[in-house]
C-alpha cells in the first residue's frame, strides 16, 4: 500500500545516486517529485509542501551533496522526518511500545468509536474486541448505530464471531433495537442507549465498552451535537476515529471537524490492505496531533495491528520491517518449537511434515505478500511476482497425500510413488517431482547456514538475500512467476538493503 | 423526473457547506486579482485539495498558462469560466442514463470497495425506478458482511420491493442466479444485484464478480446490463485503481458517485474521467432514498466551483 510512495522515494534518490556529482538543484528536483508523489499519494496538500520544505532544509543543511554516500544520507533524513510525521520520536533509539486501551478500575474502560459512513466502524469494533480478548479482557459491545438499517444486527453477529476468537475473556453484545429509526429520525436516543450500555456494562464487570456510533458527515450539526452529548454524559476513556486509508484530500477536513468537536485521542485507519498509497495516513495525524494506533488490514476479525510509527516509515522507504515479522512469528511460535527445529534443519534433516507444519504456521501470519513485503528490498519488487496462494494449497495438499514414511524420507519417492502423490493430491508428477528435488535443495542449504558460526550466518544471509536466498523463496513451491523473480533477484543484489 | 429537483438545490446547500471556513472556495480567491504565478499556484493548490489528481491538475494549469501567454487570460475571475470549461469538456454529450434490455429484465449489478454505500445508492436507483412505475427486483448477494442481507431487506421492505436472499456465507453466484430465474418468472422490469464490498486488490473476490456475470449471463442473455461502480466522493487517487480493476473483473459500464453531501467535492471523478471512458451516470447527495440525480457535467462544474 505504501510501497508506491516508497517506489517513487527510491527512484528519486536513485536519481541522486546516480547523477555523479550532486548539486543542489538535483536534490532540488528529486523533492520536487517527492512532492508529487506525496500528492499522488492523496497527502494533503500543505502537509506535502511542509515535508518536502523540511527535507530539503536539512539535506542542504547537512551538506548532502558533499557526502559521500548522498542516497543514503538521504534516505536518513527523509526517515527522520517520516517517523516524526507519523507521530514517533526519531531521536529514540527505542521507540516507546504503541499505548494499548487503557485499564480502568473500576472498570469498564469506556471506548468510544466514531468516522464517516462506511470508513468501517463496526467490523473495526469486532477486531477490538478480539485484540482485546486475546489479551484476557473482556468486552462489551454497544450499538449506537441506530439508523443504518440492520448495524444492530450487524454488530451482533460481528460480536458473536469475536467470541469465537482465541483468548479467555468474553466479548458481549448490548443493544436496544426497538429504538431504531430512519436516518435522523433517531437523533440523541443514541445517547440514553450509551447510558444505559455502562449501567449494563458495569453489571456484568466487563473490562472494556466499546460504543459503535452511527456514521455521519462532520457536516450535520444535529448528529454530531450526539457524539458530544455522549462524550460530555460519559466522559469515554478513550474516543477513537475510524478513517478509511483509501480516502483523498478531504480526510483532512473530516478528521479536524471530529477532532475539534470530540477532542480525539487516537485514529484507527481502516482497509489497509488495499493498494491505497495512504496518503490521508501522513495528514490525519499531522493535522490533528492524534496519534494512529491501529490499522485494519484485512477483512477478517483479526486482522487489526497497532501502528509503529518508525516501522511504518521503514515499510514507505523499502527498508522493510523485520520486527513486526519476528512480533509475528513469536505469536505463533513457540520458543521450544523454534529450538527443536533449528536442530533439525542444521543437521538438514527436515521432513515434509515439518515443512508442511512451518508452512501452516506462516500461512496463520497473513498472506504471503504481506509477509515478503516486511522483508527488507523486497517490498518493491513484489509488484512483478505473481504469489499464486493457491499453489500453496497444492503443496499442502501433495504433503498430505504422502505416507508418513515419504514425508520423513522424501529420497523414497520413486516416479510410481510421485504417480500416487499425484493423483491424491490433483496434481501432475512434475509438480511432485519439483516439490521434492527444491525440498532437497532447501535441506542442503540449511545444513550449509547450520554448520556456520552466528556471525558468518549473518553475513551469508546477506550473501543469501543478494544470491538468490529470499527470491530462491518465491523458487520455492508456491510462488509463482519464476521469470520475473530473476530480475528482482538482481534488483536485490544492487540494492544492498542497508537498515538504519 | 420531477424527483430531482430540490435535489440540485440540496447538493448546493451541502456544497455550501465548504464554504464555512474550512476551505476558502476557488472564486473567493481569485476575486479582484490579477492572474500571476502565485495566484496560478493557488489554484493549483486548491485543484488538489479537491482531488482532481496531480496529472489531471498539470494539464489543467498548463492549459491556464498557455491561455495566459496568449492574453486570453489575465483577470482572476477569467480562470473559473475557463476551468468550468476545461473541465466540462472532458465529458462531451453522450448518453448517461440506463442501458435497458431490449426487452425486460433489465439487469443492473452493483459493485464497489466496501464502504461506499452500495446498498444505500441500490435504495436510491430503486426508489427512482419505483417512482417512475416500475417493478423492481433486488438480489442480496452480498452473502459475506454481517447485516448486509437484513440492510438490504429493510430498504426493500420500505420501498415495498421483494429481495431474494442466500445463505449468510453462501455462494452469491448462486443467489444471483436465483435472482435471475425470479426476475424473469416474475417478469419484472428491473433486477437490481447488490454484491460484496470487496478490495480491488483481493483476485479471488474480484474472480467473483466475473463468475456473477457469466451466471446472469446464462440465466438472461446480455446480462448484467448495466454495471455500477460505486465510488465514494470522499475517495482519494486509489479511485483510479478501482475503477480500472473493477472494469476489468466486472466490465464496468458507468459510475455512480456516493456521498457528495460532504465537504469533498468529487473531483475524484474528473482524475477518473481523465484515465478512463467509464461514464458517470448519477451521483448521491443524502441518507434518503430520494437523495439521488442523474449526473450532468454542467451542473457537477457549476457545483464544484459553486459560490
Amino acid at each position: 500500500m505504501f510501497d508506491r510512495i516508497s517506489d517513487s522515494f527510491s527512484g528519486a534518490i536513485r536519481k541522486l545516486s546516480g547523477s555523479g556529482s550532486i548539486s543542489e538543484s538535483n536534490v532540488r528536483e528529486a523533492m520536487g517529485e517527492v512532492r508529487d508523489a506525496l500528492l499522488e499519494a492523496d497527502v494533503q496538500y500543505e502537509v506535502a509542501e511542509a515535508f518536502c520544505d523540511k527535507v530539503l532544509k536539512d539535506a542542504l543543511g547537512r551538506e548532502v551533496t558533499k557526502s559521500l554516500k548522498p542516497g543514503q544520507e538521504m534516505i536518513a533524513i527523509v526517515h527522520r522526518r517520516l517517523v516524526e510525521l507519523f507521530g514517533g520520536d526519531p531521536d529514540a533509539d527505542q521507540q516507546p511500545a504503541p499505548p494499548g486501551i487503557m485499564k480502568m478500575s473500576p472498570g469498564p474502560t469506556i471506548v468510544m468509536m466514531c468516522g464517516l459512513q462506511g470508513s468501517g466502524k463496526t467490523t473495526t469494533c469486532g477486531k477490538l474486541a478480539g485484540l482485546l480478548k486475546k489479551q484476557g479482557r473482556s468486552v462489551m459491545l454497544a450499538a449506537a448505530d441506530l439508523q443504518r438499517p440492520a448495524a444492530v444486527e450487524q454488530l451482533q453477529t460481528v460480536a458473536r464471531q469475536a467470541n469465537e476468537l482465541p483468548g479467555g475473556a468474553q466479548v458481549h453484545f448490548y443493544a436496544e433495537p426497538d429504538k431504531v429509526a430512519a436516518y435522523g429520525k433517531a437523533v440523541g436516543v443514541a445517547v440514553k442507549v450509551c447510558q444505559n450500555a455502562v449501567k449494563e456494562a458495569k453489571a456484568k464487570g466487563v473490562d472494556v465498552l466499546i460504543l459503535d456510533t452511527a456514521g455521519r458527515l462532520h457536516v450535520n450539526d444535529e448528529l454530531m451535537g450526539e457524539l458530544g452529548q455522549v462524550k460530555s454524559l460519559l466522559s469515554p476513556h478513550h474516543i477513537f476515529l475510524v478513517v478509511d486509508a483509501m480516502t483523498g484530500q478531504d480526510a483532512v477536513q473530516s478528521a479536524r471537524s471530529f477532532h475539534q468537536r470530540l477532542a480525539v485521542d487516537g485514529v484507527i485507519l481502516t482497509k489497509f490492505d488495499s493498494d491505497t498509497r495512504g496518503g490521508a495516513a501522513l495528514s490525519v495525524k499531522e493535522v490533528t496531533g492524534a496519534p494512529i494506533r491501529y490499522i485494519g488490514v484485512g477483512e477478517k476479525l483479526d486482522a487489526l495491528e497497532p501502528f509503529h510509527p518508525e516501522r511504518m516509515a521503514g515499510r514507505i522507504l523499502g527498508m522493510g520491517d523485520v520486527v513486526s515479522l519476528v512480533e509475528k512469528a513469536q505469536q505463533e511460535v513457540s520458543e521450544e518449537d523454534a529450538k527443536k527445529l533449528e536442530a533439525k534443519m542444521s543437521k538438514g534433516e527436515l521432513t515434509m511434515d515439518d515443512f508442511l507444519k512451518q508452512m501452516k504456521t506462516l500461512r496463520k501470519m497473513g498472506s504471503m505478500k504481506s509477509l515478503l513485503g516486511m522483508l527488507p528490498g523486497i517490498g518493491s519488487m513484489l509488484k512483478e511476482v505473481d504469489i499464486d496462494e493457491k499453489q500453496l494449497d497444492r503443496t499442502e495438499a501433495m504433503i498430505q497425500s504422502m505416507t508418513p514414511a515419504e514425508r520423513s524420507r522424501p529420497d523414497l519417492i520413486n516416479n510410481p510413488r510421485k504417480r500416487r502423490i499425484a493423483s491424491g493430491s490433483g496434481t501432475d508428477q512434475t509438480q511432485v517431482g519439483q516439490l521434492v528435488k527444491q525440498f532437497g535443495m532447501l535441506n542442503k542449504m540449511t545444513k550449509q547456514m547450520g554448520s556456520m558460526s552466528a556471525g558468518s550466518k549473518v553475513a551469508a544471509a546477506q550473501q543469501l538475500s543478494g544470491s538468490g536466498m529470499f527470491s530462491g523463496m518465491p523458487a520455492l513451491p508456491g510462488m509463482g512467476g519464476k521469470g520475473s523473480t530473476k530480475s528482482a533477484s538482481r534488483g536485490v543484489k544492487k540494492r544492498k538493503p542497508k537498515r538504519r | 423526473m420531477a424527483m430531482f429537483r430540490g435535489v440540485m438545490d440540496r447538493l448546493k446547500k451541502g456544497l455550501t457547506k465548504t464554504r464555512e471556513g474550512l476551505v476558502s472556495s476557488l472564486r473567493s480567491i481569485v476575486h479582484g486579482r490579477t492572474l500571476d504565478d502565485a495566484l496560478i499556484k493557488e489554484i493549483e493548490q486548491r485543484l488538489i485539495q479537491s482531488d482532481v489528481g496531480v496529472v489531471a491538475t498539470r494539464e489543467l494549469i498548463e492549459s491556464i498558462r498557455t491561455d495566459a501567454k496568449a492574453g486570453k487570460l489575465t483577470r482572476g475571475e477569467h480562470v473559473i469560466d475557463h476551468l468550468k470549461r476545461e473541465i466540462k469538456a472532458m465529458w462531451p454529450e453522450a448518453d448517461r442514463s440506463l442501458k435497458l434490455a431490449p426487452s425486460a429484465p433489465t439487469v443492473i449489478l452493483m459493485t464497489g470497495v466496501n464502504g461506499v454505500g452500495k446498498t444505500t445508492s441500490i435504495a436510491k436507483l430503486c426508489a427512482q425506478l419505483r417512482g417512475e412505475g416500475k417493478t423492481v427486483l433486488l438480489g442480496a448477494c452480498d452473502t459475506f458482511r454481517a447485516g448486509a442481507v437484513r440492510q438490504l431487506e429493510i430498504w426493500a421492505e420500505r420501498l415495498g420491493v421483494e429481495v431474494v436472499k442466500g445463505q449468510q456465507g453462501g455462494d452469491p453466484a448462486s443467489v444471483a442466479f436465483d435472482a435471475s430465474a425470479a426476475a424473469k418468472a416474475r417478469g419484472v422490469d428491473f433486477l437490481i444485484l447488490d454484491t460484496a464490498g470487496r478490495l480491488h486488490t483481493q483476485a479471488g473476490l474480484m474472480d467473483q464478480l466475473t463468475k456473477i456475470r457469466r451466471v446472469v449471463d446464462k440465466q438472461i442473455p446480455g446480462a448484467p446490463h448495466e454495471v455500477l461502480l460505486v465510488l465514494d466522493a470522499t475517495s482519494g487517487q486509489n479511485a483510479l485503481r478501482q475503477a480500472e480493476e473493477f472494469g476489468k473483473a466486472a466490465g464496468v459500464t458507468g459510475i455512480f458517485l456516493s456521498k457528495l453531501d460532504g465537504t469533498a467535492r468529487g473531483g475524484i471523478v474528473v482524475a477518473v474521467r481523465h484515465t478512463t471512458d467509464i461514464p458517470v451516470k448519477f451521483i448521491g447527495v443524502g441518507e434518503t432514498p430520494e437523495d439521488v440525480e442523474p449526473f450532468d457535467p454542467e451542473r457537477f462544474v457549476e457545483a464544484m466551483f459553486a459560490e
